[in-house]
Order: C-alpha cells, then structure tokens, then sequence
C-alpha cells in the first residue's frame, strides 16, 4: 500500500486548528454550564454588593462602588473561566480515557498547546463580554484605553488557560482539580482586588497583594475602563506578560516531556 | 520493500518490572499478523510503544520505515490503533468524532467519503449522528474501529477488538478487516480468541513474560505438534491403564467430568490398538472424535513449557 506523508504535511495547520475547533464546540455544546452560569454568579455578586456598598464606598474619586465592581468580575469569571477550559478537559479526558485519541494523533506538543490556549482564551472573553454586555443594562461603564483592556483580557485568559493545562496533566482524579480550583485559582482570584482596592488594606497585605499576579490582571484591567488604578498599567502589563511567558514556557516543557502523559 | 514494522532489541521498565526484553520483530506490509499471549505477557505495553503512548527505556522501533519516536508525526499518520478499553468521547456523535480524529491527522472534508465508507462498512449509518454515549457497547466498539481507520492508515493494530462482542458483530468486523488487508493494509491484531487467530493470520508471535518464545507462520506453528488426538466416550466406565500413558494432560483436558478421554496420538495407526485395548476390557465407546492440533494446544504447549 502506497504511503506519502508528504501530502499531509501541507494540511499540518488543520491539526491543530480541528483540536481548536473541537475545543470551543465542547464547551459551547453546554454553554448554559459554561457561559450563562458564570455570568448569572457574577450579576448576583454584583448586585449584592453593589446594594449593600454602593452608598458606602467609593473607591477612586467620581467612580461608584459598582462600576468598579464590574470591570472585577468580568476579569474574575474571565479567569476562572479560562482555567476551567483547558483543566476540565484534560481532565475529562484523563478519567474518560479518551485522551488516547489525542495522543496517537501526529499533533505536536505545541499545536496542542496553542490550541488548548487558544479554545480557552476565546471561552474567557465569551464570559467576560457577557458579563459586561448584560452589566450595561443597568450602569454605563466608560472605556477608557480598549487596547489595554484587551491586552489584559487575552493575556490573563491566556495566562489561566495555560495554568490550566498543567492542572488538567498532574491531576489524575477530579478531586485533585477540585483542590487546585478552590485552593489555588479561588483564593487568588477573591483576594486580587475584584471586591476592594488594595489602599484600604493595611500595609502588610497591601506587600503580599504585590506578590499576587491576578492583583496585577485585575488592577491593569480596570485601568483599561477608568483611567486609574493601584498601580501603574505599564508595571501590571510587564508582570502579567512574564507570568503567562513563564508558565507557558512550563507548560511546554510539560508537554514535551510527557510527563503523566506518555509513560 | 520497507517493513510495515520493525522493532530491534526493544526493552521497557516500569520502575523494577522488566515488561519487554529485548524484542526484535519484522512485520511486512500486508501481512496480517497475531500477537498471542497470556495476561501480562507485554502485548499491549508492546502495542502503547509502537503508538507512541510510552516511551522504550532502549531499543528502536519503526512504523512504515519512520522512527516512533523521532520521526512520531510521519509514523502516527501511518499508523491506526483501535484500543483495548471502550473509551469515547461523550460530548459528540459519531460523525463528529471521526471528522475530528481524520482532521487531527491533516485531513478536511475530501476525507469524508472514506468517512461514510467506514461507517457503512461497520454498520453505523443509523447511529452515525448519535451520541457516543448513547450506544451500546458493541457500537462503541464498532465506533473505536472507525475512529481507528479515519485517517486511513496502511498499519492497523487492533488490541482485542472483539472481546465482549456478539458473533454476529465479531463476523462483519472480520469481514471488514479482511477486506481491508487485501486492499493492502497491515492488520496486527491481539486476542485471546486463539481460532480467530488461527483463521485470519498467516503469522503469530506469541509472547510470554515480555519475551517473544514463537514467531513464524501459522501453519508452521500448528505444525509444531505433528500429533492428533482422540477424543472417547466411554460413559460411566474407566479409560483402561494400558491406555493411561497416552492421556493429555489434565491442563490440556485429558479427563473431562462428562466421561470423555482425550488420547494424544504419535500416529493415526495407534487408533486400532485403542479400540482392541477398549474390546479387550469390553467397553463399550459411546462417542469417538479424531481431531487435529490447533492453535490452542500449541499455544498451551508453548506458553506452558517455554
């Protein structure tokens, strides 16, 4: 039987772009589970704590309590949602076993990469852009610099997608996804900022919220709406792009090696 | 012409647990070919090497003439695995499946009638836009076949495909994978149904404890015990004791609890001593069978003592 393999090298980006396409059809085919009800936990908070806060607290100077919750929970669900792409199906696919589809593909560890990241970059902005379009029902939200807002949302989605994928490879029961969710990403996520500006912490946690990268994600986001932040957006960019760099580069390494993988 | 596979001096560890050591195997192209052997004997950790599923702690192994492990893409696109365990993916039907797995391997939309070929071949028109978890466990398999062949692979291995499955399914998947190794596909098939092995293969390997203890042709292997063996009725009576030396082993089913004796004969000739030996004691034979070796009993001889 004749053989040229010559001939499917020219289709190579098809690999990679039909793992892609697979990806975002997954998570669209329960997309109630995956997009409305992320956005529907982000309204209550949202309207929860804007009703008790909103006549107590004002963060920065003519901004209002809940505009400046929004532009959190936005870049929160985005994150977490970016997370739980790429880690609930690896992890599914470990437990289910139908990863070895995967596995005997010629698909190479970077094309899976980029496509995991890519599927869980795209779910992340699909919540975050729900969140905000369904938040403009009720309050306008200026966009101060959309490029930085942009930035901050493909590179944090980005970031959490690639965290994801080594969460999806080490864990080998979904108990052990459960722990990395609500001990890592969870507290991360709550004690970044989304509820509050790091100015009104003491000094001391004020420090240990500068060794949080989500506070970075967070902060530089919101710069994007209003203009102001903890700090300043050039210094957020610079620490979110070396942590996505670093942790993709991890990430790859991952892949490579087979580890948990290919034994 | 390049071997369909080539293993040279193939060794893997886990951890203090030597599973292969030291296979060398050739397997020409269009050969439908038998890996036999007991539970743990290393078939499948032999098949997850060749797939690129585990890595060989030494040794070298090639798929159509391209290194498994250096040259993975061009040896995965030359190669169809159909696994052992019933695994599917339970957010998609058929269909979608297998234009995801054939896309996987660079293939689009002028793949999809070799798509609709499979899937009639293998009987899944009715289910081919159901959910994989919707079918039952036969379908499944039937669905891990195609998935297998989406890409259309000159290699075939296929890790017992027909454990669990109905006779009915058992024959139109052999008549499938006939047909595609006289279309020139390799088939490299496992199972623990010897007379399938028997019947399809015109090779076998049989492996033992990570080491390969028969290769050759089938009909050699069979070959390999001349004798015949004969198998009585004797109703509630005792086999008589000059008859006792030529009894199979018990492992081998000389004494059955239904009152059959299986004799192993050196010659056919011997028969006429059994029957006057069985006069002579004025037993009466109820049933008498002559029957030929097959794989089983070279598979038990082999297994049993190499």
């Amino acid at each position: 039987m004749s053989f040229n393999f010559r001939r499917f090298q020219l289709n190579s980006l098809r690999a990679p772009w039909t793992l892609f396409k697979k990806e975002l059809l997954r998570f669209w085919r329960v997309s109630f589970q995956t997009v409305a009800a992320p956005v529907m936990t982000a309204l209550l908070y949202l309207l929860i704590f804007s009703h008790v806060l909103e006549a107590h607290v004002q963060v920065y100077p003519g901004v209002g309590y809940t505009a400046f919750l929004i532009p959190g929970l936005m870049m929160m669900s985005l994150l977490q949602n970016a997370f739980a792409n790429s880690s609930s199906s690896l992890i599914q696919s470990k437990v289910m076993g139908n990863i070895v589809f995967l596995l005997l593909t010629p698909l190479s560890y970077l094309e899976l990469f980029l496509a995991f990241l890519a599927a869980s970059i795209i779910r992340g902005l699909v919540v975050g852009l729900s969140i905000y379009l369904v938040a403009m029902l009720f309050i306008d939200l200026p966009i101060t610099h959309p490029w930085l807002i942009l930035a901050f949302a493909v590179l944090g989605s980005g970031l959490l997608g690639a965290f994801g994928v080594i969460a999806g490879i080490w864990a080998e029961k979904f108990d052990q996804m459960a722990a990395f969710q609500n001990f890592i990403i969870m507290p991360l996520t709550f004690l970044s900022g989304v509820f509050y500006s790091i100015h009104s912490l003491p000094p001391f946690w004020q420090q240990v919220s500068h060794l949080n990268p989500f506070f970075y994600m967070i902060d530089g986001f919101r710069y994007g709406f209003f203009g102001k932040g903890d700090i300043a957006p050039e210094i957020s960019l610079s620490v979110v792009a070396i942590s996505f760099f670093t942790i993709s580069w991890l990430t790859l390494s991952l892949l490579k090696s087979g580890y948990k993988l290919r034994g | 012409m390049t071997p369909a596979i080539k293993i040279e001096q193939l060794h893997k560890h886990f951890g203090d647990l030597h599973a292969l050591k030291g296979i060398d195997l050739t397997i020409e192209q269009g050969e439908f070919f038998a890996l036999l052997g007991p539970n743990g004997a290393g078939k499948s950790t032999l098949i997850n090497l060749l797939a690129g599923l585990l890595r060989p702690t030494q040794g070298k192994l090639a798929v159509m003439g391209f290194d498994v492990n250096r040259q993975y893409q061009q040896a995965r696109h030359a190669l169809g695995v159909v696994p052992q365990e019933l695994v599917f993916d339970p957010f998609f039907n058929v269909r979608e499946m297998l234009r995801f797995q054939a896309g996987y391997f660079g293939r689009g939309r002028e793949n999809d009638a070799w798509i609709d070929e499979v899937i009639e071949c293998l009987g899944l028109t009715d289910k081919a836009h159901t959910n994989m978890r919707r079918l039952s466990g036969g379908m499944k398999r039937r669905a891990l076949i195609a998935q297998a062949l989406a890409h259309k692979p000159p290699v075939l291995v296929l890790d017992e495909p027909t454990a669990g499955v109905d006779v009915e399914l058992r024959q139109l998947l052999w008549e499938f994978i006939k047909r595609l190794n006289r279309e020139g596909h390799t088939i490299i098939l496992t199972t623990h149904y010897l007379e399938e092995a028997e019947t399809l293969c015109s090779r076998i390997a049989m492996m033992k404890q990570g080491e390969i203890v028969a290769l050759d042709s089938t009909q050699n292997l069979l070959n390999r015990l001349p004798e015949k063996k004969l198998r009585l009725k004797l109703g509630a009576a005792t086999l008589p004791a000059s008859l006792k030396p030529l009894l199979l082993s018990q492992g081998r089913g000389g004494i059955q609890e239904s009152g059959e004796y299986t004799l192993a004969l050196a010659e056919v000739t011997q028969i006429e001593f059994i029957l006057a030996e069985l006069r002579n004691a004025q037993i009466k034979v109820e049933d008498i069978q002559l029957i030929e070796a097959d794989l089983e009993d070279v598979f038990v001889d082999l297994i049993g003592h190499a």
